[in-house]
C-alpha cells in the first residue's frame, strides 16, 4: 500500500521505518493501511479483522481494563474501535522489533484503539509502538492495550509518543502475567501534549517479573499524569516503576508508582528521579507501596530537584554557556540507557531522544 | 608582560568576606604555589579568578592576557584560556565521557591514553564512580583537550595514589614545559611540586596574601617552622 510522503516522515520519528521489511502495523484514524507479517507464529492483524476470524477473542476484551473505570474506558467500549492483535504462536520467538504505529490524522477526531496482545508459551515478541498525529491535528486518542503474557513468555514493549499541543491521549493498559514470565514496558515522551494520562497495571503471577520505567520531558504546558501499577499476586515475583523526569517550560509532570505485594518471597521497588528546569515547571512524585505479605519486600526511591550549581559551573568552566551546559545535562539524565530496550533498538531512541532535544 | 595580574581582590560568598585585598602577578610560563593553611582562601582564590558565580567580586580587578576579565562570566574566562582542575570535580550522571570530550577535541582517545585512561574509560558517565586517581586523571585529560594558557590546579594530588600521581606529575610537568604554560597551583601536601617545580610561591593566611617569594625558601619555611611563623611573620611586618 502507498503511503503519503509526510506521513512517512511524521512515523518516522517515532522509530517507525516504512521502509524497511520487517514485520509492521500502521493504523491511519481506523484505518490499517500496513499489516504485516513475514515471521511464521506470529500474526498481526486489526483487532476488528482479528474478532471475525477467532470468535474466541471476544473473551479477551475488557478483561484486564476495567470498562468502567472511568469515562475514557466507557467511551472507549461504548464506541466504534480498531487497533492491533499481535500474537505469537507457542515457543515462537520474534527477536526483531514489530513496528506499530498508531496515527491520528483527521481534524478533531477522537481515535479509540483497542489492542490485544498475546504472547503464548514460551513465545518472545518485541514490539516498538509509535503513536502520532498529523501537523497542526487536534484530536483525542483513547487507546485501549490488554497484554496476555503465558507462561515462560517474554514481551518487551516500548512505545514512543509524539503528540502536539493540540491533543489529549489517554492510554489505559492492563497486562497478564502468567508464571515464569517477563513484562518490560518502556514509555517515552518527548513532545507537548495538552493532556496526557497513563498508569498500565500488571497482575504478576508466581516466578514473574514486571519492569514499568518511563522517560518524560515536559515541555510548553503539558500536563502529564504517568504511573506503574504492579500487583504481585505469586510467589517470587518482581516489580519495577522507574521513571525520569525533565520539566521545561510551564509543563506539570505527575509521576505515579504503586506496588502491591500478596505472595511472598517478592521484590518490588519504585524509583523517581525528576529534573525541574524552569520555575514555571512542577514534578509530583506519589509513590505508593502496599504489602500483605510479611515475608516480601517493598522499597522505594525518590528525588526532585534543579540543577545542581556545581554541575552547571563545572560544565560551563569549560566554556560551555548556560543553555550549552543544561542541555548536556538535561541529555545525560535523559539517557536511554536506563531504559530496558532490546539493542536494535537502543540506537534509534537515541537518535530520537537526540533529535527532539535539539528542537527542544 | 604578566599573564594574570591580580589587584587588590576583595571577595564575599553569602555575607562573609572570604578574600580581603589579593594581589598577585604570574608571568607567562610562570608556576607559582599557593600555601596556606585550611580555610585560608586558596579555593577561594581560585574560584574567583575562574569565575564561579557565588564568589562576588566587591572590589579590585583580575586582568587576564591584557583584558579586563572581572565581570566576565565563567564560560568566558574559559574561552579566553583558563582552565581549573577541580578539587572535587561533580558527577555528571548520564554523560558519557567521549560524548564530553567530543565537545572539545576530536582526538579524544589519544587525549584518553595521553593520561593513563584506557579507552573503556570513554563508555563511562562523566566522574560517576570514579576512584580519586581517576577523577584527577579525568581533570587531566581535560587540559590536553582545551590546551588552556592558564592553569588553575586545587588540590590536583590529593586523594591520588602513589602510581597516578607519579603519573600526572610526569605528564603535567612535561606539557606545562612544553607549552610554556602559566600554573597556580594550590596543594596541601606539595607532591605534585616534585613535577611541576614552581619558581614562586605565596602564603595565604585569612583571605589575605601574606608573603611571596622564591618558592624553595617558602617551602623550606614552611615545612620547618609551620604556618604559625607565617602567622608571628605577619604580625611582626604590622
Amino acid at each position: 500500500m502507498q503511503v503519503e510522503k509526510e506521513i512517512k516522515k511524521n512515523v518516522k520519528k517515532v522509530g517507525i521505518d516504512l521502509d524497511k521489511q520487517s514485520p509492521k502495523y500502521l493504523q491511519l484514524d481506523y484505518n490499517p493501511l500496513i499489516q504485516y507479517s513475514n515471521i511464521e507464529g506470529l500474526e498481526i492483524l486489526n483487532t476488528r479483522d482479528a474478532l471475525k476470524k477467532y470468535p474466541w477473542l471476544k473473551s479477551y476484551f475488557w478483561k484486564l481494563v476495567d470498562k468502567d473505570k472511568d469515562e475514557y474506558t466507557r467511551y472507549s467500549f461504548a464506541n466504534d474501535f480498531n487497533g492491533y492483535f499481535i500474537r505469537a504462536r507457542k515457543n515462537v520467538k520474534v527477536q526483531i522489533p514489530i513496528q506499530a504505529c498508531l496515527y491520528l490524522n483527521t481534524n478533531e477526531l477522537i481515535q479509540n484503539v483497542h489492542n490485544i496482545i498475546i504472547a503464548e508459551e514460551g513465545s518472545e515478541l518485541n514490539i516498538l509502538t509509535g503513536c502520532t498525529v498529523a501537523r497542526h491535528t487536534a484530536g483525542k486518542h483513547i487507546g485501549i492495550s490488554e497484554f496476555f503474557l503465558k507462561k515462560n513468555s517474554k514481551v518487551n514493549f516500548t512505545m514512543i509518543h509524539a503528540w502536539n499541543e493540540y491533543t489529549e491521549v489517554f492510554p489505559r493498559t492492563g497486562a497478564f502475567l502468567e508464571e515464569n514470565s517477563t513484562f518490560v514496558s518502556n514509555y517515552i515522551l518527548l513532545t507537548p501534549t495538552r493532556k496526557l494520562e497513563t498508569s498500565p497495571k500488571v497482575l504478576a503471577s508466581r516466578n514473574s517479573k514486571a519492569i514499568l520505567k518511563s522517560l518524560l520531558l515536559g515541555r510548553k504546558n503539558s500536563f502529564v499524569d504517568v504511573g506503574g501499577e504492579i500487583i504481585l499476586k505469586g510467589s517470587n515475583s518482581s516489580g519495577l516503576v522507574e521513571s525520569r523526569i525533565v520539566a521545561r517550560d510551564s509543563s506539570k509532570i505527575i509521576s505515579r508508582g504503586k506496588i502491591v505485594v500478596e505472595g511472598e518471597d517478592s521484590k518490588g521497588h519504585i524509583e523517581c528521579r525528576g529534573l525541574l528546569v524552569s520555575g514555571k515547571s512542577e514534578i509530583d512524585t506519589i509513590p505508593e507501596l502496599i504489602s500483605k505479605n510479611k515475608k516480601s519486600e517493598l522499597t522505594h526511591e525518590a528525588s526532585v530537584g534543579k540543577i545542581k550549581d556545581e554541575e552547571l559551573w563545572y560544565l560551563m568552566s569549560r566554556g560551555l554557556n548556560e543553555g550549552e551546559a543544561t542541555n548536556l545535562i538535561i541529555g545525560g539524565f535523559l539517557n536511554p540507557e536506563f531504559l530496558e530496550i532490546p539493542d536494535v533498538l537502543r540506537v534509534q531512541i537515541r537518535k530520537i531522544i537526540e533529535e527532539t532535544k535539539e528542537k527542544s | 608582560m604578566a599573564i594574570l595580574e591580580i589587584k587588590n581582590l576583595k571577595v564575599k560568598v553569602g555575607n562573609g568576606i572570604i578574600l580581603d585585598g589579593v594581589s598577585l602577578s604570574l608571568k607567562r610560563g610562570e608556576v607559582h604555589a599557593i600555601f596556606g593553611p585550611n580555610g585560608s582562601g586558596k579555593t577561594s582564590l581560585i574560584s574567583s579568578i575562574i569565575g564561579i558565580p557565588s564568589y562576588k567580586i566587591i572590589e579590585g580587578r583580575i586582568t587576564f592576557d591584557g583584558k579586563d576579565i572581572t565581570r566576565l562570566p565563567i564560560y568566558e574566562r574559559a574561552k579566553l584560556g583558563i582552565f581549573c582542575a577541580f578539587q572535587n570535580p561533580p558527577s555528571i550522571r548520564g554523560l558519557k565521557v567521549k560524548d564530553f570530550i567530543r565537545l572539545f577535541t576530536g582526538d579524544e582517545k589519544n587525549v584518553l591514553e595521553f593520561s593513563g585512561l584506557n579507552s573503556n574509560f570513554l563508555e563511562r558517565e562523566v566522574n560517576v564512580g570514579f576512584s580519586g586517581g581517576e577523577r584527577k586523571k579525568f581533570e587531566v585529560v581535560q587540559i590536553f583537550a582545551l590546551k588552556p594558557k592558564l592553569l588553575l590546579l586545587d588540590e590536583i594530588d590529593s586523594g591520588v595514589d602513589v602510581e597516578s600521581l607519579k603519573f600526572i606529575g610526569k605528564k603535567l610537568a612535561e606539557y606545562v614545559q612544553k607549552n610554556k604554560i602559566s600554573v597556580l597551583v594550590v596543594t596541601h601536601h606539595g607532591e605534585i611540586l616534585n613535577y611541576l617545580k614552581p619558581s614562586k610561591a605565596s602564603v595565604m593566611l585569612n583571605g589575605e596574601i601574606v608573603c611571596s617569594g622564591d618558592y624553595k625558601k617558602i617551602w623550606k619555611t614552611i615545612r620547618e617552622k609551620g604556618y604559625e611563623w607565617c602567622e608571628k611573620c605577619k604580625l611582626r611586618k604590622k
